[in-house]
């Protein structure tokens, strides 16, 4: 539904200033009925890549096909099947949402009368109804920025671009966004959106792609990140230090432990598998075997945060 | 007939949002009151050099003049209410749809227009008991010239707005632009009072044929060469800028 091959993009900051790097080739390949988040800090490129697939910046280099139109070829037809939610959305204060809906739907050129009959159907199907008719100043940020989605699907898109949904929402309002995002993708409609939560990115996305620096570094299921990047981490508490030898010495051996070490100040081990889910009952099983009865068996999944640390050797949170 | 229509539906927007700021109206009202019950009556001596002899005179044409400027200076500073829609993300929405490019700078620009051809209908009016006398068809190609005069200056301010997108950087860009413009079109007082080489500079600037044009028209010279040609150059020129602002709305990020 969204295909990217080499898509760039650098600013001239100032007249005569060295370019800027904004975007450095992104390749994506979003599958229709996907949610598919770009999860990195602020000023990664997330953004940038989003405009330019919504038609709001040209690229300076590479080709992109968004819901089946070329993106350079024909920005209009694009325009026609996307829908876009800015970060800071894009409602005027003194209109009514009620108003913002037709207005919005009309501008896509539906009819009229269609178009308060879709304004109607936007504010109830996002739990709007009640505060329709009130202008936009009144509203909560959740409210605000549910009706910024309602505007975004109102003359039915393929594919919806967000852009940092849920940024400055208390937990409430940022559930009920996922809620609606995730109700969007069951109706079939493609998902694209930029985050640096990783909760977010967890919770929300179907797959993720880690952007750093203007570039993909690398994309996958959120489990699959997960795995493929630290797998997890086990402790063993052990009776001892002599029992600690000796299943330091009987675990090394297998093959599904990458390393292992003696944790510090007490009597056990730490071991990193590929998966706790099989490493876990072999591990007691040859433990058992060397006659060692372990005292406690805690298994640590790893975080998105330990992804991309990992993979930029910078922690996310800290980095924005 | 799709910009018509696109046009229709940002006016429409545009009007709605107008009605619901009741204090700009206001504003947009007494200020050329003030100017037309507190200042004309000061110009009958002042305009004596220029054949007025009587408050009817001097009204002939100073309105002409006062209507000019609301029509440019009213024009060329509504780039601000376009600042504001560009911080909210409303210009940015609209730029996602297929909603036609000019339409976004048209719908708004006539706005402009309407609120200053209202403005200028009530001022012709009131003007009225002060012996104020023009014909109809003088009035309504005088309304003409005035309407071309705020959609090409309004254009050039958004424009300028989509440029300059701030409110700290876009005040000066505008006052420096606006200033000479309206001291050398002989907007508040004819520029026939001014010494030659001033009347050589004034006759490089645009606005001062539209400017004699409307005079020639509320002194009821409907065929005077001045009419036509201040209402071909201000046409000309409100296509240039309509093109030049509709590029920019096209192309800007922001």
């Amino acid at each position: 539904m969204i295909v990217t091959k080499g898509l760039r993009k650098s600013f001239q900051p100032r007249r005569g200033a060295a370019a800027v790097d904004a975007v450095r080739g992104i390749d994506l390949n979003v599958a229709e009925g996907e949610i598919y988040g770009l999860l990195g800090p602020n000023g990664a490129g997330k953004t940038t890549t989003l405009r330019m697939l919504a038609t709001l910046l040209a690229p300076d280099g590479g080709a992109a096909t968004v819901a089946g139109a070329d993106l350079r070829a024909e920005p209009s037809e694009v325009r026609r099947r996307i829908g876009y939610v800015a970060q800071g959305g894009g409602t005027t204060d003194q209109a009514t949402a009620r108003e913002e809906l037709v207005l919005q739907a009309r501008m896509y050129g539906v009819r009229k009368a269609e178009a308060v009959r879709r304004a109607e159907q936007g504010l109830a199907a996002f739990d709007l109804t009640e505060f329709g008719d009130r202008v936009c100043k009144t509203y909560s940020g959740g409210q605000r920025r549910r009706l910024d989605l309602a505007l975004g699907v109102v003359h039915r898109p393929r594919v919806l671009f967000l852009d940092e949904p849920t940024v400055g929402l208390d937990p409430r309002s940022r559930s009920q966004v996922w809620a609606e995002v995730r109700r969007l993708r069951e109706q079939g409609m493609t998902v694209l959106l930029t985050t640096h939560y990783l909760d977010e990115a967890d919770a929300l996305c179907d797959r993720i792609g880690i952007v750093d620096n203007g570039g993909i570094v690398t994309e996958g299921t959120p489990e699959e990140l997960k795995q493929e990047i630290s797998g997890d981490s086990v402790t063993i508490g052990l009776p001892g230090p002599e029992a600690t030898t000796g299943a330091e010495r009987a675990l090394a051996e297998l093959p599904c432990v990458q390393r292992l070490e003696a944790l510090p100040g007490e009597d056990g081990l730490r071991l990193h598998v590929d998966s706790a889910a099989t490493a876990i009952p072999q591990l007691l099983r040859t433990l058992a075997a060397v006659g060692i009865e372990p005292e406690h068996v805690q298994l640590q999944r790893p975080s998105l945060d330990d992804v991309f640390l990992a993979l930029t050797g910078r922690a996310l949170v800290h980095s924005g | 007939m799709k910009l018509a229509r696109d046009t229709w539906l940002v006016y429409q927007r545009q009007l709605l949002l107008m009605a619901r700021s009741p204090v700009w109206i206001a504003v947009g009202l007494l200020q050329p009151l003030c100017y037309l019950l507190l200042f004309a009556p000061l110009l009958t001596s002042a305009l004596a050099a220029s054949g007025a002899h009587s408050t009817a005179d001097a009204y002939r044409i100073y309105v002409p003049g006062l209507l000019s400027a609301l029509a440019l200076m009213g024009g060329l500073f509504t780039g601000f209410t376009l600042l504001g829609e560009l911080h909210a993300g409303v210009i940015e929405r609209s730029r996602v749809t297929p909603v036609s490019r000019v339409a976004l700078l048209l719908g708004r620009a006539l706005r402009e227009t309407t609120a200053l051809l209202i403005q200028s209908a009530l001022i012709a009016v009131l003007a009225i008991p002060f012996g104020l006398t023009v014909g109809l068809a003088d009035l309504l190609l005088a309304m003409a010239m005035l309407a071309l005069m705020a959609l090409m200056a309004s254009s050039v301010s958004y424009g300028l707005a989509l440029l300059v997108p701030t409110d700290a950087a876009l005040g000066p860009v505008v006052n420096t632009i606006a200033q000479p413009l309206a001291l050398l079109s002989g907007t508040l007082l004819p520029i026939a009072l001014a010494p030659v080489w001033l009347r050589t500079a004034a006759s490089w600037n645009p606005c001062y044929w539209a400017v004699e044009g409307m005079r020639a028209l509320f002194a009821g010279h409907l065929d005077a060469p001045e009419v036509w040609r201040g209402l071909l150059l201000t046409a000309l020129l409100t296509v240039v800028a309509v093109a030049w602002s509709a590029r920019l709305f096209a192309q800007r990020i922001r």
